[in-house]
């Protein structure tokens, strides 16, 4: 019998310091490569986690689940049918006998447990096996509340995902968006918030007094930027704090607000400002409320977003006669067109590694979501709708959730695709929805 | 048009009567019916006289027309626009206590917050030309709901036609 350390990492409810972190650098065998489209996704097994007693072992087959689903969504893993497993495994602590999950093709064994701890909590060990290697090539422990246990699948299927494919995973993060109900002609559009997966739907506003649109999430997760819709006065940004539920409007202007978005630093936001019609481009520091204006343009200036090192600016305009996106520095210097081909380019958005920018565009009657390069090189189209909008990236800039209409008067929902241009998913919903936006990894 | 929940000073509450009033056209009627220019310049006969309040919103909407409309991503006036524009400074004029407010819409074939802009300078457009015909000014505020408030449900040439639009809304009867 081998018995390996774990390292514990605990999960709270609320926000702490730290981050998980891959343990020994064991020399995997086993690798995706996730830059490549049309990779066939890797077979892996995930057998039930095991459970000391009845009271853990309903919750134990719900986390395994959980795992399993994430992984499958990702489209970079086919978990294996449980009922094709050859051997059971009585613990997770001694190697299994490979040649058994050879049989089934697994490439790789999560082996996982979960244990009561003294203090009430739970502790769900898992150990990841190279299956054609025949060794460990990881393990990692997370200590939570029982109730919390959902936030530790998402935890160990962004450590296996971290660990097969050398990058971040985007399990432990939330989604908040827009919640469409009504006739299309009496929409209400209230905020909400759900894990990434669809779990644990919350509405954060009743739609009553004014419609929510565009929900950003703060780089601190503490808060959120969106749009308040009146009836009777202009829209304007609003601020949403998530653990108090205080709202605030940001600032005050003559005429409307729109189209806000963090700075990357969480201490600005970039918006839209609207005077006598005419929309520009300002930014607020929330700390002074003090306001710059950036672009000064007769034309349209909208849908700000700042690159991940806070030095650029990319915005939509229609100076150029249609709507083209353009990039600024971060203090309105230098402004420059970066899509020149035909159709409107709306909403950048841009990429949590700084490599890319998302964006919206429209020609002859149809919405896609493509990328393109902050110099304007390498455009690529990933998806095509009757309307697709939105674009918000996953906090590894690997996938991208938008909101969709499959068909004119159809219902519009979100969905999610790789940056391949692959594995286009809807996203779990409890009605309509649009305007997705998603958090960073959860501490 | 939603009507929701605010909170009104008494002088908007008279224009949320005159509002609920319009959202019982019905809508199909409007698409089939019309294409928006036609809309807009068929004169209208006072039908029932009697009952429209003279200087309300439903005089406006009955006898006058509270909405112009624009083409695709274009917010300058069609002569049809002006013309109508024109009824409405002459009616504004008639009723000078009266106050309004402009709001713009725009169809589904644009994103989110373009569409909020647009909307913003169709407003604008109509202010300006009203302005330009003698209208205070102050007597105007403007609005934009972009794409968020069809008055038209369909995904179709007309019902985009209808729903790219600037409407006048009474906030201070004029009666």
């Amino acid at each position: 019998m081998i018995r390996m350390p774990m390292k514990i990492f605990s999960i709270f409810a609320a926000a702490i310091a730290g981050a998980v972190v891959s343990l020994t650098p064991a020399v995997a065998q086993v690798k995706i490569e996730i830059t490549q489209a049309n990779n066939e996704p890797m077979p892996i097994a995930v057998p039930a986690y095991l459970s000391a007693g009845s009271e853990t072992s309903a919750l134990a087959q719900d986390l395994t689940n959980v795992i399993m689903a994430d992984l499958e969504r990702s489209g970079l893993f086919s978990p294996i049918d449980q009922r094709a497993y050859v051997q059971k495994l009585e613990t997770i602590h001694e190697r299994p006998r490979f040649e058994d999950w050879r049989i089934i093709n697994a490439q790789v064994l999560i082996a996982g447990e979960v244990l009561p701890t003294d203090d009430g909590r739970i502790q769900v060990n898992t150990r990841l096996w190279d299956v054609y290697g025949n060794q460990q090539l990881a393990s990692i422990a997370f200590k939570t509340p029982a109730e919390n246990w959902r936030r530790a699948a998402h935890k160990v299927a962004d450590f296996t995902y971290e660990q097969l494919t050398g990058e971040k995973g985007y399990f432990d993060t939330r989604v908040v968006f827009v919640g469409e109900t009504g006739p299309k002609t009496d929409r209400v559009k209230r905020l909400m918030i759900m894990d990434q997966d669809g779990a644990n739907p919350v509405p954060l506003t009743d739609g009553l007094d004014y419609d929510v649109l565009t929900p950003r999430f703060s780089p601190t997760q503490q808060q959120i930027t969106y749009l308040a819709l009146f009836d009777y006065r202009p829209a304007q940004v609003y601020l949403f704090n998530i653990e108090t539920g205080e709202q605030e409007a940001l600032g005050a202007y003559r005429g409307m607000t729109f189209a806000p978005r963090f700075s990357p630093d969480g201490t600005k936001v970039v918006l839209s400002a609207e005077r006598n019609g005419n929309s520009d481009i300002s930014i607020m520091d929330l700390r002074t409320r003090q306001t710059t204006q950036l672009t000064d343009n007769p034309a349209i200036d909208t849908s700000p977003s700042m690159s991940p090192d806070g030095s650029q600016i990319a915005f939509s305009s229609d100076r150029g006669g249609s709507e083209q996106i353009y990039v600024m520095n971060a203090d309105g210097s230098n402004q420059r067109r970066i899509t020149f081909k035909e159709g409107r380019y709306g909403t950048p958005v841009w990429s949590p590694r700084g490599d890319l920018i998302a964006f919206t565009r429209q020609h002859q009657g149809r919405f896609y979501i493509g990328v393109v390069r902050p110099d304007g090189s390498g455009e690529r189209l990933l998806t095509e709708s009757y309307l697709a909008e939105g674009p918000t990236w996953a906090p590894n800039g690997r996938v991208i959730m938008f909101s969709r209409e499959s068909h004119a008067g159809g219902p519009v929902s979100l969905w999610s695709i790789d940056l391949t241009g692959q594995n286009l998913r809807q996203v779990t919903t409890p009605g309509e929805a649009s305007d997705p936006a998603w958090s960073p990894l959860l501490p | 048009m939603p009507i929701k929940k605010f909170l009104l000073n008494t002088g908007i509450v008279v224009a949320l009567a005159a509002v609920a009033a319009c959202s019982s056209t019905p809508e199909e009627t409007e698409v089939v019916d019309n294409t928006p220019t036609r809309e807009v310049v068929t004169p209208r006969t006072p039908v029932e006289t009697s009952s429209i309040v003279p200087g309300s919103q439903e005089d406006l909407e009955e006898n006058v027309g509270h909405r112009v409309f624009f083409g695709y991503d274009e917010y300058n006036l069609t002569s049809e626009a002006q013309a109508q524009l024109s009824r409405q400074a002459a009616w504004l004029k008639q009723y000078p206590e009266a106050r309004v407010r402009i709001a713009g819409n725009c169809d589904e074939r644009g994103t989110r917050e373009y569409n909020l802009a647009l909307g913003a300078r169709r407003a604008n457009a109509a202010k300006a030309y009203l302005t330009s015909l003698g209208i205070d000014a102050s007597r105007i505020t403007t609005i934009s709901y972009g794409k968020e408030r069809p008055i038209a449900s369909g995904s179709n040439p007309q019902a985009w036609a209808q729903n790219r639009n600037a409407s006048t809304m009474l906030v201070t009867t004029g009666a």
